[in-house]
């Protein structure tokens, strides 16, 4: 019996093993390089710089998450989570009806279309993308302009004399920062929302219009709480995308820090490696109340 | 009588296809009605205009007298029981129940009382609050039962309910089906492509082919008094004897057809009764079945005659000669044949 055909018998035989031996690889990809490296680095979070020296103090202590709640810090954490939140709302407002379009009546070429459609953004460089939008939202860009042409100007003019969300101009506010955090992200939320939508079967439907509810009705009851786990998985993407990202506010916005500058600059300039650690952690916390708050809530029901 | 449901040369088309193809049909207040006919001929898309997901592309349609064009399926006093049960599965088997009762606006106390009876009459009354995940087959349509039933709809609906019940659970599901269909005096309309259900259970059965109704009436009638060769045919695989081979065995020239279990056999050299009609025929295959034995037979002309016989009649053998014959009133001249 040659070698091979005996490894193979004994693997057939031995179903763990072979098991093991196809797991092996990714769990050591993903236990050493990406977890490993993670919890190395949040185990950080427990330590303290010292202010003077700037060299890490090896030493247990909570100081360094208590500083997250100085006020300074404390401003990043909400900021990002305000504006995580309402990129993840407008993402699943805007997603929707995109998703149930192309879940419920695209066929054939219109699915390529709109499969293209929602992919090509993510085919292009995101730096490209985010200066691109830089200069449609500036002052002298082409949404000013075509409100100069519609006699909008007024309404602009308004809309960025909101205070704290506007600005200058949309190109150096919070409004103008929200609008490219939801072009960006927003494939991520159409994406899992089509695919659930696509698996609630149309005799669930006929059966609820069936029971004499209204379209309204069967929405509500129906397709909404079925195509939940969808949303839900959206949201986990825009969320966590949102606030980890430290590119977009750096170029459009009016400088204010987010979580990911936040992060990038203490560990890079300052070298606060443990306050940059303990930021860290603020994303990883609030995910995880947020997935526990939509289990609660039944939001995996239906899976 | 009062009709529940009545079709006037409804038509339906998908692009070139005619799915439905001018049917005309009354169905009587409080009767079992079943739809009968292969995949394809038409009876589901019936039952889909009927419940309204399907709107007619001509014809004019009435469910208890009130004009039903146009009218949503959420706007019809109709329910339906799905192929696949359709049950929700976020909700428990009480709220399933409850739905139509919820969307109504039924206050929550009235409504899974309501949802807890008709669950004790299909017999889960101590199933409420389980997922329909967690039902078996048989189950799940009780629940899908329930759930149309707790309505109190005009007419209920059934597409091929029990097609997914394995033989035992679906015999025993069809004389559930019919005691409760007698006790509630709902009409009911099932459709199905399984004759021996439409035959044991409908009060009436329509015949589907292309589109098209070939024949309506009782199932005696369906089964002793077919009009085409494609009823004789699909509702218990009669013969179908050219009318050639009806006058050479004594009848009339027409077209006919003859059930495989009215014709007895000769294996020696006794004589047929001078008043049935006899062929000469050769034993091409036996097939022992139990209680009784199918046999295909050649006759001089080439065409086989499937004849049922009991097994205690004795031994069959292929290339065996025997003589074939019946008498005269069990041929059945079918008037739908040129």
């Amino acid at each position: 019996m040659s070698f091979a055909r005996s490894v193979s018998n004994s693997l057939f035989k031995h179903p763990n093993w072979f098991l093991a031996l196809l797991l092996a690889p990714p769990l050591l990809w993903l236990g050493i390089a990406f977890l490993g490296s993670l919890f190395v680095f949040l185990f950080h979070s427990f330590f303290s710089i010292d202010e003077f020296s700037g060299f890490i103090k090896y030493e247990f202590t909570l100081s360094t998450f208590a500083e997250l709640f100085r006020l300074s810090n404390f401003d990043v954490i909400i900021r990002s989570l305000v504006m995580a939140t309402a990129v993840t709302l407008a993402s699943v407002i805007i997603a929707f009806p995109f998703a149930y379009f192309a879940a419920r009546y695209a066929r054939g070429k219109w699915k390529a279309l709109f499969y293209i459609l929602v992919m090509l953004p993510l085919w292009s460089s995101y730096l490209v993308k985010v200066y691109a939008w830089k200069l449609i939202l500036a002052k002298e860009g082409i949404i000013s302009w075509l409100a100069g042409e519609l006699h909008l100007t007024w309404a602009l003019d308004a809309l960025l004399a909101i205070p704290v969300i506007g600005g200058p101009s949309l190109s150096i506010s919070f409004l103008g920062t929200f609008i490219v955090f939801v072009y960006v992200w927003l494939p991520f939320m159409i994406l899992p929302t089509q695919a659930a939508l696509e698996r609630v079967p149309v005799n669930l439907i006929d059966a609820s219009s069936d029971l004499g509810a209204t379209p309204a009705q069967t929405f509500r009851n129906v397709i909404f709480p079925l195509a939940l786990p969808g949303i839900i998985a959206g949201s986990i993407f825009t969320f966590s995308l949102t606030l980890g990202d430290y590119i977009i506010p750096q170029i459009i916005g009016n400088s204010s820090y987010f979580l990911g500058q936040t992060v990038y600059t203490l560990q890079g300039t300052a070298g606060n490696i443990p306050l940059a650690a303990a930021f860290t952690v603020v994303p990883i916390v609030i995910m995880g109340i947020y997935l526990a708050i939509a289990k609660k809530m039944g939001a995996f029901d239906a899976l | 009588m009062t009709t529940a449901v009545s079709f006037q040369n409804i038509c339906r088309y998908f692009g070139p296809v005619r799915a439905v193809d001018d049917v005309t049909l009354d169905i009587a207040e409080g009767e079992f009605f079943a739809m009968l006919g292969p995949s394809g001929s038409g009876k589901t898309t019936c039952l889909r205009l009927i419940a309204g997901f399907e709107q007619p592309t001509s014809g004019h349609m009435e469910i208890f007298g009130v004009t039903s064009e146009g009218v949503p399926p959420y706007q019809r006093n109709v329910n339906t029981v799905f192929q696949d049960y359709a049950l929700f599965p976020h909700m428990t088997v009480l709220d399933n129940v409850a739905y139509g009762l919820m969307v109504k606006g039924v206050d929550k106390a009235t409504r899974q009382r309501k949802a807890q009876e008709t669950l004790t009459l299909v017999a889960l009354g101590s199933f409420g609050s389980r997922r329909p995940s967690q039902l078996s087959g048989g189950q799940r349509q009780r629940v899908a039962l329930a759930r149309a039933l707790v309505n109190e709809p005009k007419v209920l609906l059934l597409d091929e309910p029990l097609g997914a019940l394995d033989l035992k659970l679906r015999e025993q599901m069809q004389v559930e089906l019919k005691a409760l269909q007698r006790n509630l005096g709902i009409t009911f309309v099932f459709v199905t492509h399984d004759q021996g259900e439409a035959l044991s259970m409908a009060d009436r059965v329509a015949i589907f082919n292309e589109g098209k109704i070939v024949q309506v009436g009782s199932p005696e009638d369906i089964y002793e008094r077919p009009k085409t060769k494609f009823v004789a045919d699909f509702v218990g695989s009669s013969n179908v004897l050219s009318p050639a081979f009806s006058k050479s065995a004594g009848g009339p020239e027409s077209w006919a057809s003859l059930r495989p279990e009215k014709i007895s056999i000769m294996q020696g050299k006794e004589k047929a009764p001078t008043w049935h009609q006899s062929a000469n025929a050769t034993i091409t295959a036996a097939h022992y079945q139990g209680s009784v034995t199918r046999l295909n037979a050649r006759i001089s002309s080439g065409e086989t005659i499937n004849v049922t016989v009991p097994s205690s009649q004795g031994k069959f053998a292929e290339g065996e000669k025997i003589i074939l014959h019946w008498p005269k009133e069990a041929v059945h001249i079918m008037a739908g044949e040129a």
